[in-house]
């Protein structure tokens, strides 16, 4: 018997989540000592296919081949048990244990920290990843904490290690080391699949790249021979870019403005903001693109003032600063906001509508809460404006948010801001998870904002979306804003060539070329 | 077979009223039990505990004047809780409160018209309100958990009094036992006929105030949506530090008046002991009275009714009055697993099907 071509094969696999098909018919072959990119935009199916290999979740239907056997992964200790290694992108490591101390938790077999200690050095040694086993995690940086993830992993000598997006928090210093090492791993003919959807990293690194779109393979190719551009609308989908024609804003005035606005990064998986630097003039939307996690929720913070900043004119609203001002100021200055999180961030979950209503409108509206009493009336009709306007549906009267479906609740959080005719409007991911009919609904009802003369932000990582939204496109970039571009000189290309971060200053490559 | 606790879709409205009943039931049986295996017959302790304290008049103002501080306190934990926020230590703050209202009748006894017990009350709250601010203070600048400092900072109390009475404080003429001058005339609450006090009345007051507070204005609304959802709040431009704050102030500022009026009723003077305990029963209280400051109210004259049964049965059936603890115990116990129910319901799987969707 011939040993088999592929190391893990993946083939015709469905994932059903009630009535989304995560997975559709997914094949995916992994040749032994190869660097192989799995690559997809957020939502497309690639943290679903990479949890089924691991055993985490269970296919509806399909097959996977594990050296040409047929397997069934029923946990993720069985898939360590056939020499499949996975390092999350968020780390699990107990931060005032040592690095030995963490990686015997995940070892099996006699405790012994003095043995464990010099195989450690030995691994780290080897595989080029530096490491002081004596060193306690809290103090170590992020790119140190990922190498005790992989070494762990390694540890168990691993004949395909899954990695779920390692660079999105390394510094480029950081990831060409990983490079070096995961290069090295596959010259030794172990498998590494790579999440990612950094294109120009996939295409030094990766020998072949399986592309996600919508639960589906588009297409299964060799990055070395494509260009990032091409990667970018194979993943984006090529059949988007039917820009709508964007009618000429009219020439308002500027509204809402970022002047270098920075703030530091509030934690090890935070994002630092550098710079931004925005203009929106009354009449237009401007719509910000980015992949998941590249600021996108800092910029949000500080844009409502949920972080204040350190220097007050980096935000102005209708010319006045408000950089240094919380989110009740702002609003009070004509803003509104609109969060990603329904659920316990733009509502409280086990409120009723009624009272919600409160929640973002008791600083402008001083009949909520005159003289500090709250005016439950007011809220009351104000929630049935909202439910009547933007055709909320719901069980029985002022349910708890909760209790909503995702796309009847955002209606009501969008709908909630849009009562108020404010002057500036930020959403943030306006129709995440949301059903078509909804989502069309919600897009009208910022565009008509906008016509109407006020300045409206769009924060979002779904480009048909942004196309049919936007006048203006941004793309936002570990933490970077590019400038804004008139839609209709944008593709889909483009904006994946700059959500790789091709605007940043100071460029992932620089240092390395 | 296996037990397995499901999540329900939305909250349980059947237990979210039952849940208290429950626990109360379930607590009669586990004391039940307990007089059986003392060899008492069970229906019999259960009577002389539960029911006979509410046959004769004078326990019946005795529970009244137990559950007036209970309830006191009660109401201003049920707040505090309500924002999440975890003040375990309102017996310290009583004390401190104690200790600061007894400032006046001890440093000047010969003070004796209304404005005195104005001043020890007033004085109360305040020791008890800047005392429960050191655990505020610790959380909001360092992010000290409150339930530890709060719950250390009762034994530093206790032992400052402690000192007090044996120090500085004590009664020259006290025959050397540890105790102040007792206090006299205006120094002592005004009692309606009886035994029930001021303080009965200052605790219908608080639940009444924090019932309104809580229900019908900006600052209740911002405690809720503190303690719910606090990524929420900030989102609503509420301040988490200003509510932590404002919630061991309430609370601290409650326990403290509630410990001035013991000193200033039922005690007299200021003594190493005097509380059995009501900052720590008042947590039960708290949640058995749902968070609610009108359910506190009835939680309240049931803690007392376990502080006189405790007594009653001391005295009947011979047994410890240690058992009024243990009650208290078993009852708060039971309150936080039946208020799982509200959340949760149980289920029994069989076999291995059970077993795989529990591992999911």
């Amino acid at each position: 018997m011939t040993a088999p071509d592929y190391l893990l094969e993946a083939i015709d696999i469905v994932k059903v989540f009630g009535t989304l098909r995560a997975n559709d018919g997914v094949t995916l072959q992994v040749a032994p000592g190869q660097i192989h990119a799995l690559l997809g935009e957020n939502g497309a199916g690639k943290s679903t296919l990479v949890k089924m290999l691991y055993g985490s979740l269970q296919p509806t239907s399909g097959t996977i081949k594990w050296m040409g056997q047929e397997v069934v992964i029923p946990n993720p200790n069985a898939a360590r048990k056939l020499g499949i290694g996975m390092v999350f992108q968020h780390f699990s490591l107990f931060e005032s244990l040592t690095v030995v101390e963490n990686i015997s938790l995940a070892m099996p077999g006699k405790f012994d920290l003095d043995a464990l200690s010099k195989k450690v050095e030995f691994y780290s040694g080897e595989y080029g990843l530096p490491l002081n086993p004596k060193a306690t995690v809290a103090d170590l940086s992020v790119g140190e904490r990922q190498r005790i993830e992989i070494l762990r992993c390694l540890m168990q000598e691993p004949k395909l290690l899954i990695l779920d997006e390692p660079t999105a928090v390394l510094t480029p210093q950081e990831a060409d080391l990983l490079f070096l090492t995961l290069r090295l791993l596959a010259s030794e003919g172990c498998s590494v699949l790579y999440i990612s959807h950094r294109l120009e990293e996939v295409k030094r690194l990766c020998h072949w790249a399986t592309i996600l779109r919508h639960g589906k393979v588009v297409a299964s190719c060799d990055p070395r021979e494509e260009t990032a551009a091409s990667l970018a609308r194979l993943m984006v989908g090529g059949d988007i870019h039917t820009v709508r024609a964007a009618k000429a804003p009219r020439d308002g005035a500027v509204r809402f403005s970022l002047k270098n606005a920075s703030l530091e990064a509030d934690g090890p998986f935070a994002v630092e903001l550098k710079n931004i630097n925005l203009e929106v003039r009354g009449g237009e939307v401007i719509a910000i693109a980015g992949v998941a996690g590249n600021g996108q929720s800092e910029l949000f913070d500080a844009i409502s003032g949920e972080r204040p900043l350190s220097n007050g004119s980096a935000v102005s609203i209708d010319g006045a600063s408000c950089g240094a001002i919380g989110v009740t100021a702002r609003r009070r200055m004509g803003a509104a906001f609109v969060p990603e999180e329904r659920l316990g961030h733009g509502a409280v979950p086990v409120f009723p509508l009624s009272e919600n209503v409160v929640l973002t409108r008791h600083s402008d509206d001083a009949s909520l809460a005159e003289n500090g009493l709250l005016n439950r009336g007011k809220a009351n009709s104000i929630a049935d404006r909202v439910i009547k306007t933007y055709d909320v549906r719901m069980g029985k009267p002022d349910p708890e948010a909760r209790s909503l479906s995702g796309g009847n609740l955002q209606k009501f959080v969008v709908g909630r801001e849009l009562d108020r005719q404010p002057k500036v409007l930020v959403v943030n991911q306006p129709t995440w998870g949301v059903d078509a009919g909804a989502a069309a609904t919600i897009r009208q009802a910022l565009i008509d904002l906008a016509r109407s003369g006020s300045a409206v932000v769009v924060i979002s990582q779904d480009l048909d979306e942004i196309f049919e939204l936007a006048d203006r496109i941004a793309v936002i970039s570990r933490g970077q804003l590019s400038e804004a571009h008139p839609a209709h000189e944008m593709t889909a290309e483009k904006i994946g060539l700059m959500m790789a971060g091709s605007h940043e200053k100071e460029s992932p490559h620089a240092a390395h070329s | 077979m296996r037990l397995i606790l499901e999540k329900r879709a939305d909250r349980s409205p059947f237990f979210a009223i039952a849940s208290p009943f429950l626990a109360l039931l379930l607590t009669l049986i586990a004391g039940g039990l307990i007089f059986a295996l003392r060899g008492i017959n069970p229906l019999e302790g259960l009577y002389v505990y539960f029911i006979e304290p509410l046959t004769q008049l004078w326990s019946v103002e005795q529970l009244i004047v137990k559950a007036a501080p209970l309830v006191l306190i009660g109401v201003g934990l049920a707040v505090c809780y309500m924002a999440n926020v975890w003040n375990i230590g309102a017996e310290g703050q009583l004390t401190m409160g104690a200790v600061c209202g007894s400032i006046a009748p001890v440093m000047f006894p010969e003070w004796q018209d209304p404005s005195v017990l104005v001043v020890m009350l007033i004085m109360g709250m305040i020791g008890g309100a800047l005392y429960g601010a050191i655990p505020g203070l610790l959380k909001t600048r360092f992010n000290a958990n409150e339930i530890l400092t709060s719950l250390m900072l009762v034994y530093v109390a206790a032992l400052f009094l402690d000192w007090l009475v044996r120090g500085p404080w004590r009664d020259p003429q006290g025959y050397n036992f540890p105790v102040t001058k007792t206090f006299a005339g205006w120094q002592l609450l005004p009692t309606f006929g009886g035994t029930i006090h001021l303080g009965a009345l200052f605790a219908l007051l608080a639940c009444a105030a924090l019932a309104f507070v809580m229900g019908k204005t900006l600052i209740g609304f911002e405690i809720k949506v503190t303690g719910n959802a606090p990524r929420a709040g900030r989102f609503a431009g509420f301040s988490r530090n200003r509510m932590v704050m404002l919630c061991f102030l309430l609370s601290g500022g409650l326990a403290g008046l509630a410990g001035i009026c013991e000193v200033a009723s039922v005690v007299g003077k200021l003594q190493p002991q005097i509380s059995p305990g009501y900052g720590f029963a008042a947590i039960i209280v708290a949640f058995l009275g749902r968070l609610n400051p009108l359910g506190v109210l009835f939680a309240g004259l049931l803690l007392a009714l376990s502080y006189i049964g405790g007594e009653a049965a001391q005295v009947t059936l011979g047994i410890s009055d240690k058992i009024a603890k243990v009650f208290q115990g078993i009852l708060l116990f039971f309150i936080l697993s039946c208020d799982t129910l509200i959340l949760y319901r149980i289920k029994f799987e069989m076999g291995r099907v059970g077993a795989l969707k529990a591992a999911e």
